[in-house]
């Protein structure tokens, strides 16, 4: 993007403009308020960098970039309109085609370019194709495991890690004899098809419970891809909206690290849920109380205040718009019910509140979980919904539980506590929750949707 | 475009993003991921300039693989972002 001036001076204000509005646009996604100027502001902002860029001079040939527009939004459509459930997994695959994307420029970019490529401009080249390439096989693992075409459980082998970073470091080394001799062709395939067996390899021993940071994680690295394309093409648009993609994913991924109570090597190098599912067979038989759809509708009329805590069950399930007829008959009778947000519930960062917005639930009763902990022991019934990690108590208690120090929901503290969930078998991390056993505790055993359902009925009944 | 302009357009947008981030409510969480998401479908602007620019056979076809790839992207996250952007209806 050098040479003749005219039209570029136009394209050049047009990438400001549409740089300028993507930071607007993030700026706005910061209240409820102002979320969908934020998203229109993309929108337009990603509408003027394409206009600007057909305008660029060096263009000869439209037809096929139309053709492909079409064939790609063509794809894009159907999937686009999929259920809101799948949300975690549609993004991983969209970060896929993302750094799909930019793998394939970057491809492109070094047989145009080669061999005489400036240091720096080839290893921003590298690190675009490496990033790229990992993240692109990375996200299709995590999406395959999201959509459960792949299997959720961590898969491990002894020496694993060693394996991961051996590939990883080959990959480098390939990158860094490419910086000093650009003219060696036959190396930069390596370079390409390594971190995508990196990337598969990567997500392999990584478990459900995880995926809300790796899907984080992956956002940064897509980001930090699109950044160094930025370098290799020159265009500042790019590297802004690649930095702004990479410090939001960073972000996310700390956030949700520290909901966890792990590191980001814990994460990755760590296989949650390995080690307890071999203790798990010596332990002892425990009573648990369960109740019926009657008893339990009987106990939440009579409350004041209920507390639904929501989990990735609720989402399996798909009962969020059952949770909300819950919610308004409990409200109707003067019941005070808020939802108490466990920042990893479900499988991507906000989950819950998205699916719970989608059922129309208003957002300010919606509660984070540094807000709310301190009401649980005025909280007559705390009511749980397909979460289970998240609210286990050994977090706090038991220094041997693999889930010790992660911040919990102190449901446990509520008067009353429900539990719906299909059957006692332990949650995702495979890690019994003593919150079962409890001599408060109710265990409403059935689907989520349908026996939210039988309450809700059951309270219209009470009502006539 | 000097490198160093571009390390210092990196360096500020960081910072930016990193500031403006840090205040998004977790409740807008998801979206969020969509818009920032959707930032990263702006690769396919270079991938146009590869296609149009038409200057070798297989930079054309890779780019052509990447404007289909990018478009797709782009459609998804618009249709997405509407929808997501639902929580902003009290």
């Amino acid at each position: 993007m050098t040479d003749f001036a005219g039209n570029q001076t136009i394209i050049e204000v047009v990438y400001l403009i549409a740089s300028a509005l993507f930071i607007l646009s993030l700026k706005w996604m910061s209240a409820p308020k102002t979320a969908r100027h934020g998203v229109w502001a993309g929108e337009i902002g990603m509408v003027l960098a394409i206009a600007g860029t057909l305008l660029h001079h060096g263009i000869v040939d439209y037809k096929w970039i139309a053709i492909a527009l079409v064939i790609g939004s063509g794809i894009g459509v159907p999937l686009g309109l999929v259920h809101m459930t799948a949300v975690p997994q549609r993004t991983a695959l969209s970060h896929a085609f993302g750094a799909f994307c930019v793998t394939l420029v970057g491809t492109a970019e070094f047989y145009l370019r080669t061999p005489d490529v400036p240091p720096f401009m080839m290893s921003v080249l590298c690190m675009e194709v490496i990033l790229g390439s990992l993240t692109f096989t990375g996200s299709l693992m995590a999406a395959g495991k999201l959509q459960e075409v792949l299997p959720q459980r961590p898969i491990t082998y002894k020496g694993q890690n060693i394996v991961n970073l051996g590939l990883l470091a080959v990959a480098v080394v390939a990158g860094v004899y490419l910086v000093l001799h650009p003219g060696t062709k036959q190396l930069f395939p390596v370079m390409v098809v390594i971190p995508l067996f990196f990337g598969v390899f990567m997500i392999m021993p990584i478990g459900g419970a995880d995926m809300p940071t790796v899907i984080s994680l992956l956002n940064s690295y897509a980001g930090l891809s699109a950044a160094a394309m930025g370098f290799v093409v020159q265009s500042k648009l790019l590297i802004i909206a690649g930095a702004l993609d990479g410090s939001s994913g960073f972000i996310l991924s700390v956030i949700m690290c520290k909901a966890m109570n792990r590191s980001f090597t814990n994460v990755m190098f760590g296989a949650f849920g390995q080690v307890q599912a071999a203790g798990a067979a010596g332990k002892e038989e425990k009573t648990v109380r369960s109740a019926t759809a009657e008893e339990a509708a009987g106990i939440l009329a009579a409350a004041n205040r209920v507390v639904i805590v929501p989990g990735y069950g609720m989402a399996v399930a798909q009962a969020q718009h059952k949770v909300r007829e819950l919610y308004d008959s409990l409200t109707k009778k003067g019941v005070d019910v808020r939802f108490a947000i466990h920042p990893v519930a479900g499988r991507m960062p906000g989950h819950m509140n998205v699916l719970l917005a989608e059922a129309d639930i208003p957002y300010d009763r919606l509660a984070e979980m540094d807000d709310i902990n301190g009401d649980f022991p005025q909280t007559d019934v705390a009511l749980i919904i397909g979460a289970n990690d998240v609210t286990n108590p050994a977090a706090r208690t038991d220094q041997s539980s693999p889930i010790f120090g992660m911040p919990i929901l102190d449901v446990d503290k509520a008067r009353t506590v429900m539990v719906i969930k299909r059957s006692m078998s332990p949650g995702f991390a495979g890690i019994d929750n003593p919150l079962y056993y409890m001599d408060k505790t109710l265990m409403l055993f059935g689907d989520a949707k349908a026996f939210v359902n039988g309450i809700v009925h059951e309270l219209a009944g009470n009502s006539h | 475009m000097q490198l160093i302009d571009g390390l210092f357009v990196f360096m500020l947008a960081g910072f930016i993003g990193f500031e403006v981030i840090k205040r998004v409510s977790p409740l807008l969480h998801t979206p969020l991921m969509s818009l920032t998401n959707a930032l990263d479908a702006i690769a396919v602007v270079g991938a146009i300039a590869l296609v149009g620019e038409h200057k070798s056979q297989l930079s054309f076809i890779l780019g052509f693989l990447a404007v289909i790839a990018g478009g797709f992207l782009i459609t998804d996250r618009m249709l997405k972002m509407f929808k997501s952007s639902r929580p902003t209806k009290p």
